[in-house]
């Protein structure tokens, strides 16, 4: 049996195989694609899955995402980024990609 | 007819009834489509084109067994070429790890698989074919080494229902992310078979506290959709998430339909992809936009603050209960008919008849007959 995949800070995660993020021409809206599940990401979480790509560490994601938003604490972002990965992963649609 | 129609998420492509399995709720119609009859690989590959361009996200590649078809793995192929997402659903009687690899290789998504029981002996005797679990055993093990995810599907009733908590550790020991654990619906086979499938609450209660303690010990590892018996419920399931809103369904004989049962409903000519583009029959049917939206509703529904949650319940249903498929499921507490149902649920308390197997040339008035003499469906 697997072990759940607990996200943190130090997180270096990727999409699982067989997940598939990509923009809807038709819908115009960004979509996941799972195992007879269909996702419809929000502005935010699409945010954050752009810049989920098996090299840059949940923190880093952060990162970014504090220096574009620089009126809102990075603790607060970094809450709600954790969350949102850990509730994907919960769900199979993430993989880690390095340590964490 | 709603203002607005969206286009369709998925397609399920029920590419043959042909299955070595004979298990006695299958939902294929009672009148099962022969090899003659079906689509050719021309036909599916202009559907699947049609439907990607409808705006189509994902293709579940059904049955039947649909790997009785010769041309599934240049299907898979286009679907993928297409961008669409795919699923296979499968029993996993009919080929093994060549036929998953080459499947993987075409871009095959994800692999559905049923079981019959967590139990072999149990199994084999619902499917009503002997070794048919070992084989479904060897074909999990083919899917996970050919890096697919893997989905098992458990049908449960109240032959099965007490393995439960066996079921899901038979889910992680495949190397299942997730599994589904849906009860039978009582439709063409499964209607036929209802007083030997339908459980009691107490069973049921017992399954529902397996499944959300499992839930809680499993959180992140092992996905448990769970679908309870609509009968022992207090509202209907929206079923199809609404008729016409997300899902068509082709048959085997190019028949399209809005849920997988909804050809038994009399007087809707349902058109079929041979004579019709998806695009029309999805926008423009008499068929596709019947019981489209909420217009078609009549009292209890009409009025009711759930009626854009559960979409009237299911029209099958509904059908084959009263009679009546515009009137609300009587599933609904809320039903004028649902006393149909309490009384099914009632004769649930009592010891269940022999099953009836899924065969061809099978006819409800013979019934007794059928059950005596079974055929082979491949």
């Amino acid at each position: 049996m697997m072990d759940r995949l607990v996200v943190s800070d130090a997180s270096v995660l990727n999409f699982a195989p067989h997940i598939v993020f990509r923009f809807d021409e038709l819908r115009k809206r960004w979509i996941i694609l799972a195992p007879e599940r269909l996702m419809l990401p929000d502005e935010q979480a699409v945010e954050i899955l752009q810049l989920v790509d098996g090299k840059t560490g949940v923190s880093g994601i952060v990162d970014s995402l504090a220096a574009r938003y620089s009126q809102a604490p990075r603790d607060l972002i970094a809450k709600d980024v954790t969350a949102m990965l850990q509730d994907l992963a919960d769900k199979g649609c993430l993989a880690g990609a390095g340590p964490g | 007819m709603p203002a607005q129609v969206d286009p369709p998420l998925a397609l399920l492509a029920e590419l043959t009834h042909r299955c070595p399995l004979a298990c006695p709720y299958c939902s294929n119609p009672v009148n099962l489509e022969r090899a003659a009859g079906e689509l050719s690989e021309q036909d599916w590959r202009r559907v699947l084109a049609e439907a990607a361009a409808l705006g189509v996200l994902q293709v579940h590649f059904s049955g039947g067994e649909p790997m009785a078809r010769r041309d599934l793995l240049g299907l898979i192929g286009e679907a993928n070429g297409l961008s669409l997402y795919s699923n296979l659903i499968t029993s996993g009687t009919l080929g093994g790890t060549r036929e998953i690899e080459a499947f993987a290789a075409a871009g095959l998504k994800h692999v559905q698989l049923s079981f019959q029981d967590f139990a072999a002996d149990n199994g084999d005797r619902i499917a009503g074919l002997p070794g048919a679990h070992d084989r479904k055993t060897r074909f999990a093990a083919a899917v996970r080494a050919a890096g697919l995810p893997l989905t098992l599907n458990m049908v449960v009733h109240r032959q099965n229902l007490d393995g439960v908590p066996d079921m899901i550790e038979m889910a992680l020991e495949l190397g299942a992310r997730r599994i589904e654990i849906a009860h039978v619906q009582y439709y063409a086979w499964a209607f036929t078979n209802r007083a030997a499938l339908l459980p009691t609450r107490r069973q049921l209660d017992q399954a529902t506290e397996a499944v959300e303690a499992a839930r809680a010990r499993l959180k992140g590892v092992l996905t448990i959709d769970y679908v309870v018996p609509d009968y022992h419920g207090v509202r209907p399931k929206s079923c199809m998430s609404g008729w016409g809103r997300q899902f068509i369904n082709i048959m085997p004989s190019g028949i399209a339909v809005p849920c997988h049962a909804a050809e038994t409903l009399p007087g809707i000519a349902f058109p079929s992809v041979r004579t019709n583009s998806l695009s029309d029959i999805w926008y423009e049917s008499d068929a596709f936009n019947r019981f489209r939206g909420t217009d078609w509703m009549a009292e209890p529904c009409r009025s009711c603050d759930r009626r854009e949650i559960d979409w009237g319940g299911c029209r099958c249903q509904a059908f084959l209960l009263t009679g009546d498929a515009g009137r609300t499921d009587p599933v609904c507490t809320l039903s004028p008919d649902h006393g149909v149902v309490a009384a099914a649920v009632q004769e649930a308390e009592g010891l269940p008849p022999e099953f009836i197997y899924r065969s061809y040339g099978f006819l409800p008035s013979k019934a007794g007959e059928a059950s005596a003499k079974r055929t082979e469906g491949s």
